[in-house]
């Protein structure tokens, strides 16, 4: 999470957004955000958490630019060499391949991945859960007790059988971890849009002759967005380590991608002689997903402060 | 890290733990042989449906054959075993065994000409996948009664033409022609099916060792057959345990829990160089790595530029990097080691050719290509060197990465552009390659030949074919071997088939193991003159 | 409980006790929903890409062989026809045969699932003794470094990826330390020396008082069970944390302080005591996520248990064996789930 771009960025604005009177629900609303920061702010280890996503995030984007080979060239000659050699600070692969550079192609690769995910499996939960909270009925008993099977899925097992089917690929992978991450979001989705329901404001737009679709678009769904944000920022580490689990597997994204979960994958036959080359990726992997966890450890602290500093 | 270090951080570690943890060398039993292999691939000990690599190791020393390699001399070729001797009609059509008294199967049996003949008829009748290695001599379930029969202590086999008759007996050799105890096989029967069903996890054979317990995907255990008729084998009980990682099974032979590690990877064979008490024993096998172009596709049946992407192949690269020691470059379809095994390598990596054939062809700029690949470390290896080198011509190169049964379906389906694949040969006689790599008689899509490489790549093989057959019928060694080279030749040149390497077996083993034979190119391992 | 005193006052004619009326519509329930998971499955098996004839016959089959195995497995039907084919069959307790392994799908269950079970029980242990005593601390001495340390070494279990964490651990603990067999579960010459009862190691040796054997497989499973106890360890502790600092600012525990009770009596007698069910919830629930979600700490071990045997199977196209597996977590899962929500039911002062 980002600060909000302030609208009117003028002296002042720290006033503005601190005020104890907003004047509109906009300044409310980045009042709140704004309030949260702060409190994030004073959280040494979500801060880390934050600065460590960041500096990923700037190597994905510029990884062309730090990178010191081609991620994907291959030289025979100059394989399974330990880090810090000449030109290799992480070493070399099975293949010769600069090991430093694929690390930084494959961020990109896992936060592609995150991004999707935290995209998909949230509206596929969205759909479900408000449909079934806001129809009721035996459409909520149906879609409840279809979340309910997929909730007794081994999950990683799920994914798999759907890679299977799908074929292996990262937008394959995508699809599959959405398709194994959706229930709990369909929960939510389903709790809030109960609440919302049969609120005066939702009545009142009845009244007005909105259909369900228009209601459950324009604003059941708004409501729901902020707790379903939070609960994607918690399950990122989560999706990272699926999506790695995957690639180990031979699922993930294909050869000769630099994803990381396969990187361990291929390292594995030489770890006992060359423990850099799964190693390294390992301890990537690690990286961020804890920084994931350090700043939704952060977050939790601040939007339920029963848990912490009470 | 080096052994000594590992050796020392261990002994560090030992002292410092008072000997509390300190590692316990384990030491395999004198009469007791502990091998570490891949047999997840074990679905059957049916000798007339098992046609698995490992399901092969336990079928070699369980069942006798009419004809058998001797582990200690395999170049020799086939030697009797259950038959004595055996003569050949002068037609040419039919051949005559005489079968050997004294053999006794595990359930205390004589085996007898009537073993014999239901052992092979039986594999006819039930057709399981291995059946064509006998019936392309002519048996079908209906005629086969009449073509293999017994009288007395004699089994004729009669063939629909004369045949050679190496190729003859070379068949028999496969674990198909293992001979079964036809009293115990029909005590199991269920419904007819000739006890295939308790076939499956248990043995009836007069070889040297017996099953005693299988756990799929974990271990197979077998005892001595106390009622075998050759000499007793020094080793009364053999472990073979499934162990899928190659690290795993270097740390498990260094640590003495095991006697033999088939599996190692060439950096695990380098880390174990040096170490005391372990030794690696390299031994040339039948399996062959090759790519081969589906001929549908218009650009790759361009001679021109087949013959670019044979060029733009680093063998030699590949070989001397991560498939180190464990395999050697070879171009032909016949394994070193076979009859009319051809030695030319008339293609090595020449970048500057492969580009010049390019541009001479139909497709200058290449195209996209998609290379078929099983999921599997080796060849994952070997399809992204491919990727590598032909993609410097400016082929775009996708890899399409499936289990082995997705990449073998699109194969057989002929949807592949570029297949990656292994094949091993299924008997030892030349024909077994020839006629899959250089047989293709009905090329068209009805034809449904799947069980033909040639076919999966839509090849017409045209008077190849011919000449494979001839080569089957000619009993002159040197005039076969002759024409196995011709057509060796030809192949190399013009087929879709880049054949690139023929696997070397590197086994580690304790320094005392002796007589460990994997097999060779021909024939599976052979527990009983192994000593330690 | 309010539904049952609801009914028992009521004014229904049938003579149906309630608790039998909630019983059969729990069953239904776990019905429904373990019938749509082998729906699910088994239609995900279908339109696999994965042809499960040529798993059957191999490489080299004919035409006329593929069509007979074809038929031999039933895939001539329509899809309906076979999955009802399929249920009509495992109704009467026939899971059918696993085409990789070429036995009854039962049988191989019997196998690898005590395999499993021990890995799993062993690792909730470990993740029980040293969570929930790190999760009261953390919660007493909030903000301590207990405290600290509790969340960090939540964190980094929560961010590990086990399968490199399996890897690094076989290569430190096996191969460099030797502190711990390898990977599989028994020693090469330990094996079939215990009659097997159970099909728990560690339990039929100990039945059978062979110590050496026990040792042994001791030694195999104390590496995998606990990198799984560290990361049910992680959550129990997380969440053993979170509801004693609940209790523990609650009004009743002021009171019991202001009376003078003694910090420890307070702790344990009081504040633990009340919330004793919801962890056995949550160790439920880290208990049957260990079960299922054991898969690639199977693969790192080679592991013979029911997580490989079904990544195997799914990846061979053994459908009959994946359809199996799932049935057996799906039930274990649902199973725990009601167990939990009746402890919640029968103890949960607010419930009631």
């Amino acid at each position: 999470m980002t600060e909000l771009p302030n609208p009117q960025p003028k002296p002042g604005w720290r006033e503005w957004l601190l005020t104890d009177a907003p004047a509109s629900r906009g300044q409310a609303r980045a009042a709140a955000w704004y309030a949260g920061w702060l409190a994030l702010r004073g959280n040494t280890l979500a801060m880390f958490g934050l600065l460590v996503l960041l500096f990923l995030i700037l190597c994905a984007l510029f990884a062309p630019l730090l990178a010191s080979q081609d991620p994907f060239v291959q030289d025979l000659g100059a394989r399974l060499l330990p880090p810090g050699s000449e030109g290799y600070i992480f070493g070399t692969d099975s293949l010769g391949r600069d090991i430093y550079s694929r690390l930084l192609y494959g961020a990109r690769i896992s936060l592609y991945i995150v991004a999707l995910v935290a995209l998909v499996a949230p509206l596929l939960g969205l759909i479900i859960g408000t449909i079934a909270g806001y129809a009721g009925g035996w459409v909520d008993v149906v879609l409840m007790r279809f979340t309910d099977i997929f909730l007794a899925f081994p999950r990683l097992i799920l994914a798999l059988a759907f890679v299977a089917a799908l074929g292996a690929g990262i937008e394959n992978a995508v699809l599959a971890i959405s398709l194994t991450a959706w229930p709990p979001y369909a929960r939510i989705a389903r709790a809030e849009t109960l609440t919302i329901r049969n609120s005066d404001y939702i009545h009142a737009i009845r009244l007005q002759g909105a259909g369900p679709v228009r209601i459950i678009t324009r604003h059941v769904w708004p409501l729901c967005i902020s707790s379903l944000v939070i609960r994607v920022t918690l399950d990122m580490a989560g999706i990272i380590l699926t999506a790695a689990g995957l690639g180990f597997l031979g699922l993930g994204a294909q050869p000769p991608s630099p994803e990381w979960g396969a990187m361990v994958s291929e390292g594995r036959k030489y770890i006992l002689d060359h423990w850099w080359v799964a190693t390294i990726p390992g301890l990537a992997i690690f990286a961020i997903s804890l920084a994931f966890n350090l700043l939704g450890d952060g977050l939790r602290d601040v939007l339920d402060p029963k848990e912490s500093k009470s | 890290m080096k052994h000594r270090n590992l050796l020392r951080t261990t002994a560090i570690v030992a002292a410092l733990m008072g000997g509390v943890a300190a590692p316990v060398m384990a030491e395999t039993p004198p009469n007791m042989l502990v091998i570490a292999n891949r047999i997840d691939d074990i679905k059957t000990f049916d000798p007339a449906e098992s046609f698995e690599f490992a399901g092969a190791d336990v079928s070699r020393n369980v069942y006798q054959k009419l004809v058998n390699f001797d582990p200690m001399d395999l170049d020799a070729g086939y030697q009797p075993d259950i038959a004595e001797s055996w003569e050949v009609a002068e037609d040419g059509k039919s051949i005559t065994f005489t079968i050997a008294e004294g053999n006794t199967f595990s359930s205390g049996n004589p085996v007898r000409a009537e073993d014999v003949v239901f052992s092979l008829t039986r594999a006819v009748k039930l057709d399981k996948t291995p059946s064509f290695i006998l019936t392309q001599f002519g048996f079908t379930p209906d005629n086969v009664d009449e073509m293999i029969t017994a009288d007395g202590n004699t089994v004729t086999i009669k063939l629909d033409k004369e045949y050679a008759v190496s190729f003859v007996l070379n068949c028999l050799t496969a674990t198909i022609g293992g001979i079964v105890d036809m009293e115990t096989a029909m005590a199991n029967e269920v419904d007819g099916d000739m006890g295939n069903e308790w076939l499956r996890t248990n043995t009836a054979g007069s070889g040297p060792y017996k099953v005693m317990e299988w756990k799929p995907n974990e271990s197979v255990l077998m005892d001595l057959n106390p009622n075998f008729a050759g000499e007793k084998p020094a080793m009364e009980r053999v472990i073979v345990q499934h162990i899928q990682e190659s690290a795993t099974q270097r740390l498990q032979l260094e640590r003495g829990d095991i006697d033999v590690a088939r599996n190692l990877s060439p950096e695990d064979v380098a880390g174990l160089e040096g170490v005391e008490g372990v030794k690696i024993v390299d031994e040339l096998r039948g399996r062959l790595m090759y790519f081969s172009a589906n001929q549908k596709n218009e650009m790759l049946s361009d001679p021109k530029v087949l013959e670019a992407l044979k060029l733009a192949t680093d063998y030699e690269g590949m070989a001397n990097s991560f498939l180190k020691g464990q395999y050697t470059v070879h171009q032909a379809f016949l394994p070193l080691t076979f009859l009319g095994a051809l030695e030319d390598k008339p293609f090595s990596y020449d970048m500057d050719a492969a580009k010049a054939a390019l541009a001479e062809s139909g497709h200058p700029d290449c195209g996209p290509i998609k290379i078929s690949v099983r999921e599997a470390q080796e060849r994952l290896d070997i399809a992204q060197s491919l990727q590598n080198t032909w993609g410097q011509l400016g082929c775009d190169i996708e890899l399409v990465v499936g289990t082995g049964a997705q990449t073998l379906d699109r194969y057989r389906a002929r949807e592949h552009d570029i297949y990656l694949g292994a094949w091993g040969p299924d008997y030892p006689d030349p024909n077994t390659n020839a006629g899959t790599f250089a047989y293709n008689p009905d090329n068209s899509d009805e034809a449904g030949a799947t069980g033909l490489l040639a076919w999966r790549n839509a090849w017409d093989a045209g008077p190849m074919s011919d000449a494979t057959l001839a080569a089957v019928q000619e009993n002159d060694t040197d005039a076969r071997r002759e024409m196995y080279l011709e057509i060796q030749k030809e192949h190399q040149q013009v087929s879709p088939f880049g054949v690139m390497f023929q696997q070397i077996e590197q086994n580690g083993m304790g320094a005392s193991v002796e007589n460990f034979v994997a097999g060779g190119a021909t024939t599976a391992v052979s527990y009983w003159v192994i000593t330690k | 409980m309010s539904e049952i005193s609801q009914t028992r006052d009521g004014q229904q004619g049938l003579a149906v006790p309630p608790w039998l009326k909630k019983l059969v519509a729990t069953l239904l329930t776990v019905a429904v929903t373990l019938l749509g998971l082998l729906f699910v499955t088994f239609m995900i098996g279908r339109v696999m890409p994965i042809d499960p004839v040529l798993a059957v016959i191999g490489e080299r089959a004919t035409q006329a062989q593929y069509d007979a195995a074809f038929k031999e497995l039933g895939l001539d039907k329509s899809l309906l026809e076979q999955f009802l084919i399929y249920v009509r069959d495992v109704l009467s307790g026939d899971f059918g045969k696993s085409i990789r392994t070429g036995q009854e799908v039962t049988t191989d269950i019997a196998r690898v699932f005590p395999a499993t079970l021990e890995l799993a029980t062993l690792g909730t242990v470990i993740g029980i003794v040293l969570g929930v005593p790190l999760g009261v601390m953390a919660a007493v001495y909030r903000g301590s470094w207990i405290d600290q340390l509790a969340r960090f070494v939540g964190l980094i279990g929560y961010s590990m990826p086990i399968f490199w964490l399996g890897l690094v651990g076989l290569l430190i603990f096996y191969g460099i330390l030797d502190w711990v067999e390898g990977p599989g579960r028994l020693g090469v010459f330990y094996q079939g020396l215990v009659p097997e009862r159970t099909g728990l190691l560690l339990v039929d040796s100990a039945i059978a008082g062979d110590w050496t054997v026990f040792k042994n497989a001791f030694g195999h499973i104390i590496l995998p069970a606990s990198l799984l106890g560290y990361y049910s360890l992680a959550y129990i502790s997380r969440m053993t944390r979170s509801f004693m600092l609940e209790q523990l600012n609650s009004e009743y525990v002021t009171t019991a302080r202001v009376k003078g009770l003694s910090e420890r009596k307070v702790i344990w007698r009081h504040a633990f005591r009340n919330i004793r069910i919801q962890l056995i919830t949550v160790i439920a629930l880290a208990y049957a996520n260990l079960l299922e979600g054991s898969v690639l700490t199977e693969i790192i071990f080679a592991w013979p248990g029911l997580g490989s045997y079904i990544t195997t199977s799914l990846l061979a196209n053994d459908m009959n064996s994946v359809l199996g597996g799932t049935v057996v977590i799906g039930t274990i899962f649902v199973a725990l789930n009601i167990f939990s929500d009746l402890l919640y039911r029968v103890f949960d002062p607010r419930a009631k």
